[in-house]
């Protein structure tokens, strides 16, 4: 039983990591796709149908760069932070249910690295260390830029990690659990947490978006300000390793979103997982839309809006919850 | 594509003002319009926007190499030489007005006289690599002579890259087929310029 346990949970981390580093980089096929859509473009069209190896272009491209190391650097830590971004991405993974459990050739396989009582926790917690990514790679760049970044990646990340958590912590005080398999059962028989909990959904979707650094709040790395942030020291593969951070990122909340408020994959059947992995699209394809349709905001906006806005509400929202199921 | 749509230059009359209201000064006035812009929900109509763009799939995009934009008759690219019409000879008269105007002297004509005690050009060239388009040459030619053409896609392995007379002249089988395109850019003979024309007497 521990061997099979073993082979078991290996040969599932081992798919997750291919899936979800191809699904990056499909993930920037379709983000250039549907951005160039929305700006009347036809974006990649070269190199494959409809420029569809473009992706396979650009990973030939990162792995055979050459990996500069500036001469002012702190080599080792810049070194490492590129692989604590996709490493910690890669993590919270563990605790997420892809799909519902199914049988194949008669072994049930369970599409969870491992379901552990406190996986929200986990997962938001590990997303959290996510920031010594970007907090090193910039601090040690020598690059004002990347050092820019560096502190606006800080002061996001722990900003938004309080909107994160209080927001989602009404869910959890109905569910009763932190397990996301507990949360998808929960949701079977009490209907799905988005009608029950809108507030708490939104703000999580909101703050989905700074945790990531997509657009409304991509002020970590702004082109047009800061160049590329904390990467602009970086070449080659090392900057393709945030990069494919920041997608598996994105992947793994638009997994974490529809679980806690979309039902997740329902009772278990095959047109549950296929409308999960819908509501899934949905989610990362909202990120994409943003990016089209809206600018980014200021950093003090950015702050002002977590700490005067989202908060408060966030806080109002727990104790309307409370009050509710006390009388309840 | 047709050149009319890049040549209208007549803005549209359904301009309007844009209806600002003041900034908001006092902490109740900022309350009131985030609240206003929150549940107005502006923001989906960004979204809104991008979406429809998105499903009417009207691209603008022109697939440069095998798509061109249409030039206009008085772009100015790589010169011409033309030929007359009547004979099929060079227009060019050696005069060397265009060398004399060229700003950034790139023009170098060289000119002898020929068996028939004729002008003849002997050597001419334009340093593309210093030319900068102005059309001067074009506009100073008395002979509607040196012109330029459509021709923008160049590339040269050194920056003094040169165009000689035999290459700018337009090759006689094109003369025959009447193939030869007039300038319409500067220096050019403007629409109805025979009506306006006046006779100059012999006596001056």
């Amino acid at each position: 039983m521990e061997t099979a346990y073993l082979i078991e949970t290996v040969i599932k981390i081992v798919v997750i990591l291919l899936v979800f580093s191809a699904l990056a980089g499909i993930g920037t096929y379709f983000e250039r796709k549907v951005l160039a859509f929305m700006q009347r473009r036809l974006g990649p069209m070269n190199v494959g149908p409809y420029g569809m190896l473009q992706f396979g272009a650009d990973a030939i491209k990162l792995f055979t760069k050459e990996d500069i190391i500036p001469t002012n650097v702190v080599s080792p830590i810049f070194k490492i932070a590129p692989i604590i971004t996709v490493s910690t991405a890669f993590m919270a993974a563990a605790a997420i249910p892809f799909l519902p459990s199914f049988t194949l050739f008669g072994y049930q396989v369970n599409p969870i690295v491992a379901d552990i009582n406190i996986g929200i926790l986990y997962i938001l917690g590990v997303m959290g260390i996510g920031l010594y990514g970007p907090l090193l790679g910039g601090m040690a760049s020598a690059n004002k830029f990347s050092l820019l970044s560096a502190a606006r990646s800080a002061a996001v990340f722990i900003s938004y990690e309080v909107v994160t958590g209080l927001s989602i912590l009404a869910p959890i005080m109905l569910v009763g659990s932190l397990s996301l398999i507990d949360f998808n059962n929960y949701q079977i028989e009490n209907g799905w947490i988005i009608f029950s909990q809108p507030v708490a959904f939104l703000l999580f979707w909101i703050a989905a978006f700074a945790e990531t650094g997509r657009t409304p709040f991509h002020l970590v790395a702004n082109d047009h300000e800061i160049i590329d942030g904390f990467g602009t020291e970086y070449s080659g593969m090392r900057w393709g390793l945030f990069f494919i951070g920041e997608y598996a990122n994105m992947f793994f909340i638009s997994f974490v979103i529809p679980l806690l408020f979309l039902g997740g994959f329902g009772d278990g059947s095959a047109i549950g997982a296929f409308l999960f992995l819908g509501k899934v699209a949905f989610f990362f394809f909202c990120f994409l839309w943003a990016r089209a349709a809206w600018p980014d905001v200021r950093p003090d906006q950015l702050m002002w809006l977590c700490w005067k806005v989202l908060m408060p509400i966030a806080i109002i929202n727990i104790i309307i919850t409370g009050v509710v199921m006390m009388e309840g | 594509m047709k050149n009319e749509q890049f040549n209208n230059r007549n803005i549209s009359s359904d301009y309007f003002e844009v209806d600002i209201a003041d900034y908001p000064t006092t902490g109740w006035g900022k309350f009131k319009r985030v609240v206003e812009r929150t549940f107005k929900l502006e923001l989906l109509i960004g979204l809104w926007v991008v979406l429809r763009e998105m499903f009417k799939f009207d691209t603008h995009t022109v697939k440069y190499p095998e798509e061109k934009m249409p030039i206009g008759p008085r772009y100015r690219a790589i010169h011409e030489m033309k030929r007359l019409w009547e004979s099929d000879a060079e227009r060019c008269i050696g005069c060397g007005l265009c060398e004399k105007i060229c700003i950034s002297n790139c023009i170098r004509i060289d000119t002898k006289i020929d068996e028939n005690s004729r002008k003849e050009v002997s050597e001419y060239s334009i340093n593309l690599g210093r030319c900068i388009f102005c059309g001067y040459c074009a506009e100073v030619c008395p002979e509607l002579a040196i012109t330029h053409g459509g021709e923008y896609e160049n590339a040269s392995d050194q920056r003094e890259h040169f165009t000689m007379y035999e290459d700018m002249l337009t090759p006689l089988d094109k003369m025959k087929a009447e193939k030869q395109l007039e300038f319409e850019g500067f220096g050019a003979i403007t629409p109805h310029e025979d009506e306006r024309v006046k006779k100059t007497p012999l006596a001056y």
